[in-house]
């Protein structure tokens, strides 16, 4: 699969798309794939204070269990509610099953994280 | 997300490993062994679980342990070391049993099988194949009866699911109708003359369990005629990650899990495999009094009623939040489309019905004990 130029990536296997000061969140193909079938997540309230690094919620398959780092910081402005029923989106479309939206605190945060081409390399490398 | 984790040293392969690694597998070490997990090319835990619910799956359990007793005195060495009565076994049949310390806790859990009229053969689990063999060989010394480590002698392939019976019929001579369930026989299968056939499983389904040479060539060729045979059926190659809701659900114990060198018979409410009134066996007096005193915790079933998973070792907590017991496993049911677990919690406290909660990330999310086993395969009609 692909991972689109627009995004911004951590080496936790986020995935953060910014437009202005608004972003969205959502975790990588990659990550998906590594977890298996995702059966439970656990995500913040809107309104909820999300911390650059720091744990936001979590996401369960049926054998492990894994935290959610935030790619950057800010305020949660909205929860993609769909998942807490249907967790396995994430699964079939990683890219498009987002977590959260955000309004950032310092769109700067963001040239720290990797570039789709870099994050490809991380990924291949680590496996 | 964290980064997925390191590869170890030495593991140990079972003659399918390049199998398992041809159809994608995702390997994981399991107590030494490096096995499948789960299949993606099948579609993952919950395709291979529910295939086996409805349909059919196999398992590659050839890391399972296998110890022959086997000679004059075999019938009173079984006895001596197992907890379940093995004079109550015909030829041919077998019984979920254990093996037990002095203080009534688990050395192991064994399936007993009797081969012969003084032939048994006990199989036994990976992790602690050393431990069982040298403790087996220990305390059957003043028998006579010789005891035989077989571990690495098997291939042993798990077909399990309502259509097991109709698949593996394809591929041998045996009369499967005629063996029930916990019973065994042997036949000629995919052209291997006296293969040990049993009506066994570790998933709450009907199924049986095959043991061939350990050959990689006989191994694979055998593997692949049976997913052959299968696809009619839809088969799926399972791994441990199934394997471990199917049994979940079905309430069977797993090793370090709900039974320990620390946990003992009645705590784990398995004494319906143990039976006091047969001859002395090891860790019968233990259990004698622990019956008589009472015991402090017991094995339940909680279902979880707020959002959240239990998983293995989270506190379990009373509605004040007060520490009352911890997780032995938990999980996504598959096929029960529910989060269950099952628990250690004092006897009061765990009674049908009573609502308990589960620490999960430092929250109290609320679960009820419920009956078990979580599931139970629909009667044949």
């Amino acid at each position: 699969m692909p991972y689109p130029n627009a995004f911004k990536y951590t080496k936790e296997h986020e995935w953060i798309k910014a437009d202005g000061k608004s972003a969205t969140i959502g975790i990588t193909d990659h990550a998906q794939e590594a977890l298996g079938d995702i059966v439970f997540v656990e995500l913040p309230k809107v309104g909820a204070e999300i911390q650059k690094g720091k744990t936001f919620g979590s996401v369960e398959s049926v054998k492990a269990v894994s935290d959610l780092y935030a790619p950057a910081s800010g305020t949660v402005t909205a929860v993609n509610g769909e998942l807490t029923t249907a967790p396995e989106k994430i699964n079939k479309e990683a890219h498009e099953a987002w977590l959260i939206k955000i309004t950032l605190k310092d769109p700067g945060e963001l040239n720290l994280l990797l570039p789709a081409a870099d994050y490809e390399k991380f990924v291949a490398e680590e496996v | 997300m964290p980064a997925a984790e390191a590869t170890i040293n030495t593991v140990r392969k079972t003659a399918l490993n390049a199998v398992h690694r041809k159809l994608g597998a995702k390997m994981v070490d399991f107590n030494g062994w490096d096995m499948s997990v789960e299949y993606p090319s099948a579609g993952g835990i919950i395709a291979e679980h529910n295939a086996v619910r409805t349909s059919v799956g196999i398992f590659d359990v050839s890391h399972m342990g296998d110890i022959r007793l086997s000679g004059r005195d075999a019938l009173a060495a079984v006895q001596h070391i197992s907890m379940n009565d093995a004079s109550r076994l015909a030829v041919g049949q077998a019984q979920y049993s254990a093996l037990l310390y002095p203080q009534g806790t688990f050395v192991d859990d064994v399936v007993v099988h009797r081969l012969g009229d003084a032939d048994y053969l006990l199989v036994i689990n990976a992790g602690t194949r050393e431990k069982d063999v040298s403790w087996v060989r220990d305390n059957t010394a003043r028998f006579d009866c010789k005891v035989e480590n077989l571990s690495d002698d098997f291939t042993q392939i798990a077909i399990q699911g309502p259509k097991g019976v109709e698949l593996l019929q394809k591929l041998t001579d045996a009369d499967l109708s005629a063996v029930k369930f916990y019973w065994l026989t042997r036949g000629t299968v995919c052209g291997l003359h006296d293969t040990l056939i049993a009506r066994t499983g570790y998933t709450g389904e009907d199924g049986f369990e095959i043991y061939i040479p350990s050959d990689e060539e006989t191994s694979t060729r055998i593997w692949n005629e049976i997913f052959d045979a299968g696809k009619e059926f839809g088969v799926v190659p399972c791994g441990l990650g199934s394997r471990n809701t199917l049994r979940l659900e079905a309430k069977l114990p797993l090793y370090g899990h709900e039974i320990s060198d620390t946990i003992n018979v009645l705590e784990a409410g398995l004494d319906r495999f143990c039976k006091m009134d047969k001859p002395d066996f090891l860790g019968r007096n233990a259990l004698e009094k622990s019956r008589l005193a009472g015991v402090t915790r017991t094995l339940v079933g909680l279902e979880m009623i707020e959002r959240g998973i239990a998983r293995d070792g989270y506190r379990v907590l009373d509605e004040a939040g007060r520490e009352i017991g911890y997780v032995t496993s938990g999980s996504y049911a598959p096929f029960l489309k529910k989060n269950i677990a099952l628990a250690y919690v004092p006897p009061e406290l765990g009674t049908i019905g009573s609502t308990v909660k589960v620490e999960i990330r430092g929250q109290g999310v609320s679960a009820q004990v419920v009956p078990t086993p979580f599931y139970k395969r629909p009667k044949k009609t």
